[in-house]
């Protein structure tokens, strides 16, 4: 998915006219103005209805910047984790045959597609008082569901596929002659790893951290399932929102909302950034390898 | 990498220690539209259980759908007390769990009801479509905006208010009750899934002549969008909106703290709280303090589920469980 | 995600020297059969990790559910899964998905060619933007859409002069699980028309092809695995799509409720076995779509491998 967004020059007989180009560009800026930016803009348009002032009150509320505190602790533990699941599965997909590999890609992906609502029962089925694991957990007072680690697991569900996702076509993609050099040439292991293949794969594992980061932040559906709703303790920003909604305080419901939006627009454009460093890369590369 | 690693192992020390603040702590599992009494009253108990007692305590709250929360607790939420719109969600936690005893409702004064509503009729400024009963509803260019009764318990109030006073007409039967209802549902454009996303929906969208909801919601709807858009019409005949309380027995007795949050329940029967309920335009029981908010609460001929339905469990099954009168109105359709 | 080339290779069919250098390799693969020989170390440790995080966070939950749901007989599953609610539903989510599907496949497509051929003023914040959907708090999409189309809202008033209601109406579902899968084609489009040389549409126009030839037989075959993938990702995500469609349906029986407010709605009634029953079908057919996106992709890296 990594891609240059540069236009290719291209020669008259491979252009539409003029007038059609204008037609395509503005179809596809309408329909995303009506889809897109106009909902963005609504957000905004909401939280500041009444002035910057009840917005920034509506932010630095204590309830709202545990919500937010919240949200950024889930997102900090949830996305190491899949971090590390996504580039272990990528290496044993993408550098290796074995049978049975396209049923693990499907198992990977499906949390991608199991409804959020679905996502939030299952962990209250397997933790919940009356699931499976439930009374051993109370009789040794730890708790899962309605408190953090189920709120982490949830979005650990979520957001599940999007690393080893970005990683393993990627990573099929370059095949593995640089690694069986390394190893040729006598590297460990770990070295192969830290040296060769980290390298070649940082700006596809960068990108993959950013959508998991956004997914996990915005978060609702499953994190509403298993948090509890606790004020103050269990809410997430996304929750925090609905609650606010629900308490016909629009302004602050659509502020906290805005503060999720920009962080989505500031993970787009760290992914902005680093598909423009990727492409640079790629730029050098090329210009190294004609060098040669 | 280590501080980073530190700063998360600070965040959750954090969270935890702000999790153990000082004394004993009670979380209140409530449902969503008691949040701004909860706001209120919470203050005062703490500030009057520290003056009888001699000790600090904190209230924590949890507000979501009325069902959604009893689940919750049900599942594993630690709730000391827990504050539901209606009895069967209290039930469900004895049925399921048995997290409370069977007669949970004996424990405290008028059935564990510390106050109580009714569902009302809120109308257009001026009231265009001149609705004053539930008859009005079944009008043909009539559009009523109510919560889903599968799915809410403020929809399933609207829902038995209805057929009630359906029923209690002259030549009212079982059979006229599930007509009269079905004419009324098929008015409906929007059951949202929610008591205030249905606010949302007839305020804010502007759909529907006309919002079935509690009493104490209309003065809420009041208070964010202004008197000015508004009527609430006090239909001939209601249900009482009965919101027990009670307290987790399983919960208290694990964490220790039955004395506290037997403290908190008796607190709502208090004259301090029961002037916040009805400063909140719920229908405090208090008579003393009923007389002196009296004006803000109409006299209305009202019906109780227990006598027109012969209970909640019976309600619930009939009317609103898979395959109960409520899908057999969409099912025919 | 598109961007699949040559499988792997045989990588002991190359270097059979290092067999000899690693005794272990020999007897690994003979061991577990189901994996070609290879030099590169950590598969186990790889693999290993791989299936214990995917078992305690994906199989061991799902199997839960499963599990649950076998606590109904046979008859009384296909009852709940079948009943004309629930068969509503499934045709009311199936098809607004695929709806939304379709529209996103042509809009895709085109918001992708504009994107990779043609030059704009802020066509980086528009490429930027794309992924929003991704990121917005699917309530706060919800409650967004739901304030554009109402019938008082900024589009949506210029529609009910029309006679077209949005907000509130299957329609309106339609438009957010739009919103939702968004990006799915897009991206997945993107890459393959950035791939695609110029020297072939230089050909094809040599050879006297006309622009719109051109792209029907030339560029529009060659995105075709991507526009399915896309297609296919945009559906599925949509199928399970709850929180922004809840504040846009009016959620009416046999007209415009979904399948995951079944499942609360059976929730509400602590009908667990009921909700979990209802779940495991749009497990399963999730599965199913996921999978068909695999095989799509499985049999375009074939396609790109041999055309290579």
């Amino acid at each position: 998915m990594l891609l240059a967004t540069a236009t290719v020059q291209r020669s008259a007989a491979t252009r539409e006219p003029t007038w059609l180009r204008w037609l395509l560009i503005g179809g596809a800026l309408a329909f995303l103005g009506f889809f897109l930016v106009l909902p963005l803009l609504s957000v905004f348009a909401e939280a500041l209805r009444k002035g910057w002032a009840l917005y920034w009150q509506a932010l630095v509320e204590p309830d709202a910047l545990s919500a937010l505190r919240l949200t950024l602790l889930v997102t900090a533990v949830a996305l190491p984790l899949n971090l590390v699941f996504g580039v272990a599965a990528a290496w044993a997909i993408a550098k290796f045959d074995f049978k049975g590999k396209s049923l693990l890609i499907t198992l990977i992906d499906l949390p991608f597609s199991v409804s959020p609502v679905v996502a939030g029962l299952v962990y209250v089925l397997l933790f919940g008082a009356q699931g499976w694991f439930g009374p051993w957990l109370m009789a040794h007072d730890i708790k899962i569901i309605f408190a953090i680690p189920g709120i982490v697991l949830a979005t650990v569900f979520i957001t599940f596929p999007f690393i080893a996702r970005e990683l393993i076509p990627l990573m099929e993609a370059q095949g593995t002659e640089e690694e069986q050099a390394a190893m040729v040439l006598g590297a460990s292991g770990w070295q192969m790893f830290w040296r060769v293949t980290l390298p070649n794969i940082k700006w596809g594992l960068l990108y993959g951290v950013i959508l998991c980061n956004a997914r996990a932040m915005g978060e609702f559906g499953a994190v509403s399932v298993v948090s509890g709703h606790i004020r103050g303790l269990t809410n997430t920003t996304p929750l925090h929102v609905e609650i606010l909604y629900n308490e016909y305080n629009f302004v602050a419901a659509f502020a906290c909302a805005s503060i999720l939006a920009l962080l989505a627009l500031l993970t787009l454009a760290a992914k902005t950034w680093v598909e423009w460093q990727a492409e640079r890369q790629r730029a050098l590369d090329a210009r190294m390898a004609m060098d040669e | 990498m280590t501080r980073f690693t530190r700063l998360i192992v600070a965040a959750f020390v954090t969270s935890a220690s702000c999790a153990a603040l000082a004394g004993p702590e009670l979380l209140n599992v409530s449902y969503d539209v008691m949040r701004d009494f909860y706001k209120d009253l919470n203050p005062a108990f703490v500030k009057a259980y520290r003056a009888k007692m001699g000790e600090d305590v904190v209230v924590q709250q949890s507000h979501g759908g009325s069902g959604k929360q009893a689940r919750a607790v049900i599942d594993g939420l630690e709730a000391d007390v827990i504050t539901m719109n209606m009895p069967p969600d209290i039930d469900a936690l004895y049925d399921k769990a048995k997290l409370v005893p069977e007669n949970w409702a004996a424990r405290l004064p008028n059935d564990s009801l510390p106050f109580t509503s009714l569902q009302v009729l809120i109308v257009r400024k001026g009231n265009p479509k001149q609705i004053k009963d539930w008859s009005d509803l079944i009008k043909p260019d009539v559009q009523v905006v109510m919560p889903n009764p599968k799915v809410t318990g403020n929809g399933r109030y609207s829902y038995l208010a209805a057929w009630g006073y359906a029923l209690k007409q002259p030549g009212g039967s079982e059979q006229k009750a599930r007509e009269f209802v079905a004419a009324i549902l098929k008015n409906v454009p929007v059951l949202d899934s929610g008591g205030r996303a249905a606010t949302t929906t007839f305020m804010q969208r502007g759909i529907g002549d006309v919002l079935l909801t509690f009493e104490n919601e209309a003065e809420m709807i009041a208070r964010e969008f202004g008197h000015g858009g508004f009527e609430v019409i006090y239909p001939s005949l209601s249900v009482r909106a009965e919101p027990p309380v009670t307290l987790v027995d399983k919960v208290v007795d694990k964490k220790g703290t039955r004395k506290q949050a037997e403290e908190y329940l008796k607190f709502l029967w208090t004259p301090a709280a029961q002037e916040i309920a009805a400063q909140n335009y719920l229908r405090p029981q208090d008579p003393t303090v009923a007389r002196k908010y009296a004006s803000q609460f109409p006299a209305v001929k009202l019906f109780t589920v227990e006598e027109v339905f012969g209970g909640w469990r019976k309600a619930q099954k009939t009317h609103f469980d898979d395959g109960g009168s409520f899908d057999q109105v969409y099912a025919r359709k | 995600m598109a961007e699949l080339t040559n499988p792997v290779p045989d990588a002991a069919l190359r270097l059979p020297m290092q067999r000899v250098d690693h005794p272990s390799a020999p007897s690994r693969a003979g061991m577990m059969q189901f994996k070609q020989a290879s030099v590169l170390p950590g598969f186990n440790l790889a693999l290993g990790y791989t299936v214990v995080y995917l078992s305690l966070i994906v199989l061991l939950p799902l199997s839960a559910l499963v599990l649950k749901t076998t606590s109904l007989s046979w008859s009384a599953f296909w009852q709940v899964v079948t009943a004309d609610q629930v068969m509503a539903a499934y045709r009311l989510t199936f098809g607004a998905s695929l709806l939304a599907a379709v529209i996103n496949l042509f809009a895709g497509l085109l918001v992708a060619w504009v994107l990779v051929r043609y030059e704009f003023v802020g066509k980086r914040l528009i490429d930027a933007l794309v992924d929003l959907p991704f990121a917005l708090p699917t309530a706060v999409a919800g409650i967004a859409l739901t304030t554009l189309y109402a019938p008082n809202g900024l589009i949506g008033e210029w529609l009910v002069p029309l006679g077209i209601q949005v907000a509130f109406k299957p329609l309106g579902i339609v438009v957010a699980l739009t919103f939702i899968g968004l990006p799915f084609v897009v991206r997945t489009v993107q890459p393959v028309l950035q791939d695609l040389e110029a020297e072939l549409e230089e050909a094809a126009a040599c050879l006297g092809a006309s622009r719109w030839q051109t792209f029907r037989k030339v560029i529009f075959p060659a995105t075709v695995p991507a526009l399915l993938t896309g297609f296919t990702l945009a559906f599925a995500r949509a199928v399970g799509e709850y929180g922004s469609v809840i504040f846009i349906a009016g959620n009416i029986p046999f007209e415009s409720e979904i399948v995951p407010l079944l499942i609360i709605g059976k929730l509400e009634q602590y009908d667990y076995a009921g909700a979990t029953a209802i779940a495991t079908v749009m497990l399963v057919i999730s599965f199913g779509l996921i999978f068909l996106i695999n095989l799509i992709q499985w049999w375009h890296t074939r396609r790109h491998g041999m055309r290579k």
